[in-house]
């Protein structure tokens, strides 16, 4: 056994002794399974399948940790959740690390902890992964990025793009709006906030296989995380033949969600979520993926909150809690950073 | 949530709405100063509750929109200085100025930074004594009174490296200027936070001279919706007074320890408006006994020549001569994400909240 070390150096990612250290005792330890015990340069995969989907994303939140995650689950619930979006069945992750100096190793142990657990929970396993140690100062603690693979059925290729909305259609989204957002932003200690807000960050993968299992209508799907709910259903329109009526009613935010945005000046459709996905639906197909979705925990709170119109084509429409009409426009500028 | 789900009841607004079309018979223009106004209004879609004889019309009470590219100007020049601190209201950072922007400053290596408070400022003063410390003190009545006891407080604590450059406004001079100057309105909703600072003895000159009724309301739904209705009955018996809808929060004489903080630190002064040009007494300047804390008056920079965007009807639409959609920028080369004027940058401009709400 090795003696553990209290922070990262810049020798963890020289290529060297401490880094095979690092690598045996935190990465190959954790994410353990017979891909990445090969310990060759490159992944090798088997799949029967014709399609695959494939996709990337970088987190860099800050803070690391906060109520109801870490930077890990993010990191494997975000590239989970874009696969089963467009329909894949997530199958295979990389973890790539860049450290700060001085990063407390129980930190990186917590976080890789956190990934293994996210990634077994979600059925993926990591097959590759890329470590770097950076002078201090050169980054921020810690940013990860993961990549993945997934197969993905013939007839489910059309729902990355949303090919067959036409009006009508459902708009299905599987709880409430803009928790990981202010988590976050009440994590930091720079706002003195005490509020009792967790993110949703949660890989979604069994709860939207469920949907797909009852239904062939499910046209398109998206997770609403940077630029929140709001951004999503103006990106559902852009240039579409078609427009979007939403419902302020139907919308659920939890209390203390409501009461910071309020505080800080925040439109909760513009917060990001981590585990929430905006399903467009046939209409006769509505009310059984209602039932399936609220039968998973990440769906209890499913509502359907609005419909594809014929009207205001390539916009979307807010029916507003008082009786109002206004657009929802996709997010401008950068409302909250490195949230994710 | 109490103090807003009762304010954003939908069946009192839906019969607000009711009465005040019962009640409006005749074409009025209502003016709402505030643009923490203008963004409910839009936000919750008031205009669509409203039957045709009411038009609102946004004016000049966003307080970024209404300052000067000169005073951003100056901020730049502070920001490139090696031993200052910028400190200031996210809102502005990322208002052109002639050339640049705070945000473009910052990224350029300015040490720019975000607070929420005046507090926070002198904090930051605090643990970086070899540094200036320059808070941008932007707003009316309503954030005066912080800056000037954020000043208070850095003479109590010592603290001898924190700045105010201030471009503190009060309201009244450009409601009467906006009237003196021909902009066509039949009643003004009142500002519902500086009133709580000021009450509502600064607007009493308004029916008097203008026979202008002012109705100061607060900023939900049923507040608005109140107000315009109060506004309507007024115009309607010819019967113009101040009122105040938002007796939660507004007491008729105002906060008077503010207002003696705000006497205490400033002294009234000449001020330049966006679109309404330099208005008597309309700014407030740090007092001579406070000289110490008025960066003006203690570090020297040299600023670029000033310049304004080609095209940005800003000016007018402070003044609530046009409206946004009459803007040639407007949602073409003038966005939120890359705003050409003021209007467009505050989160209470009256072009943002357009562009987001009501395009």
């Amino acid at each position: 056994m090795i003696n553990k070390p209290e922070f990262i150096l810049l020798g963890h990612g020289s290529g060297g002794k401490l880094s095979h250290e690092l690598i045996d005792s935190l990465f190959a330890n954790y994410f353990d399974n017979p891909v990445l015990r090969q310990q060759s340069d490159s992944a090798l995969l088997e799949t029967e399948s014709a399609h695959f989907a494939f996709t990337t994303d970088s987190f860099v939140v800050d803070p690391l940790f906060f109520p109801g995650g870490n930077i890990g689950t993010l990191a494997i619930a975000g590239t989970v959740n874009d696969l089963a979006v467009s329909g894949a069945v997530p199958q295979y992750l990389s973890a790539g690390f860049i450290i700060e100096e001085g990063l407390r190793y129980n930190d990186l142990k917590t976080i890789v902890e956190t990934m293994a657990d996210e990634a077994r929970k979600a059925g993926v396993i990591i097959v590759t992964g890329d470590t770097k140690v950076v002078d201090k100062g050169k980054c921020d603690k810690l940013f990860i990025n993961t990549s993945g693979v997934g197969k993905i059925a013939e007839k489910h290729t059309g729902i990355g793009s949303g090919r067959d909305i036409k009006p009508g259609d459902k708009i299905i989204i599987n709880g409430s709006i803009g928790d990981h957002g202010m988590a976050v932003m009440a994590a930091r200690n720079d706002l003195n906030i005490a509020a009792d807000i967790r993110s949703d960050c949660a890989a979604l993968n069994h709860l939207i296989k469920e949907a797909l299992q009852v239904s062939n209508g499910i046209k398109f799907m998206r997770d609403a995380t940077r630029g929140g709910l709001g951004t999503v259903l103006s990106e559902i329109v852009k240039e579409k033949h078609f427009g979007i009526q939403i419902s302020e009613e139907n919308l659920m935010i939890n209390k203390s969600v409501r009461g910071m945005c309020e505080l800080l000046g925040f439109d909760p459709l513009y917060v990001a979520n981590e585990g929430k996905v905006v399903m467009v639906v046939d209409p006769d197909d509505a009310g059984k993926i209602m039932e399936t979705l609220k039968e998973n925990p990440f769906g209890k709170e499913a509502s359907v909150i609005g419909e594809i119109t014929e009207d205001h084509q390539g916009m979307a429409w807010l029916d507003t809690v008082v009786g109002g009409k206004r657009i929802i426009d996709m997010l401008s500028g950068q409302q909250l950073p490195r949230i994710c | 949530m109490k103090y807003i789900d009762e304010y954003r009841d939908k069946a009192l607004v839906l019969a607000l709405a009711g009465e005040i079309k019962k009640v409006s018979s005749r074409p009025v223009k209502l003016m709402e100063v505030c643009g923490g106004h203008t963004m409910s209004i839009q936000k919750f879609g008031i205009p669509y509750l409203l039957p045709d004889t009411i038009q609102l019309i946004s004016g000049p009470g966003c307080p970024v929109c209404v300052t000067s590219n000169s005073f951003i100007d100056k901020a730049i020049a502070y920001s490139r200085r090696d031993d200052v601190i910028i400190t200031t209201y996210g809102d502005l950072i990322r208002v052109p100025g002639s050339s640049s922007s705070l945000e473009r400053e910052k990224a350029n290596g300015a040490d720019v930074r975000i607070v929420y408070s005046i507090l926070d400022a002198l904090e930051i003063a605090k643990h970086n004594r070899r540094k200036k410390i320059v808070f941008l003190g932007i707003g009316f009545e309503t954030t005066a009174p912080s800056s000037a006891a954020g000043i208070i407080k850095a003479q109590m604590a010592g603290i001898r490296n924190f700045y105010v450059y201030s471009a503190h406004k009060v309201m009244p001079p450009a409601m009467e200027a906006l009237i003196d100057e021909g902009v066509q309105i039949n009643g003004y909703i009142g500002p519902g936070h500086v009133s709580t600072i000021t009450g509502e003895g600064i607007y009493l000159d308004i029916p008097k001279k203008f026979g202008l009724g002012v109705v100061i309301s607060g900023f939900e739904p049923v507040d608005l919706m109140q107000a315009i209705l109060m506004l309507v009955k007024q115009f309607e018996n010819n019967d113009p007074k101040v009122e105040i809808q938002y007796t939660r929060a507004v007491k008729p004489e105002g906060n008077i320890k503010a207002q003696q903080m705000l006497d205490e630190v400033f002294e009234p002064g000449d001020d330049w408006w966006r679109g309404l040009g330099i208005l008597k007494n309309s700014g407030l300047k740090i007092r001579g006994e406070y000289a110490d804390y008025d960066s003006e008056k203690n570090i020297a920079v040299e600023v670029e020549p000033l310049k304004e965007p080609k095209g940005c009807i800003c000016g007018d639409i402070l003044r609530g001569v046009k409206k946004p959609k009459e803007c040639k920028l407007f949602a073409r080369t003038c966005t939120p994400s890359n705003p050409v004027g003021s209007c467009m940058v505050s989160s209470e401009g009256t072009c943002q909240a357009y562009y987001l709400y009501n395009r």
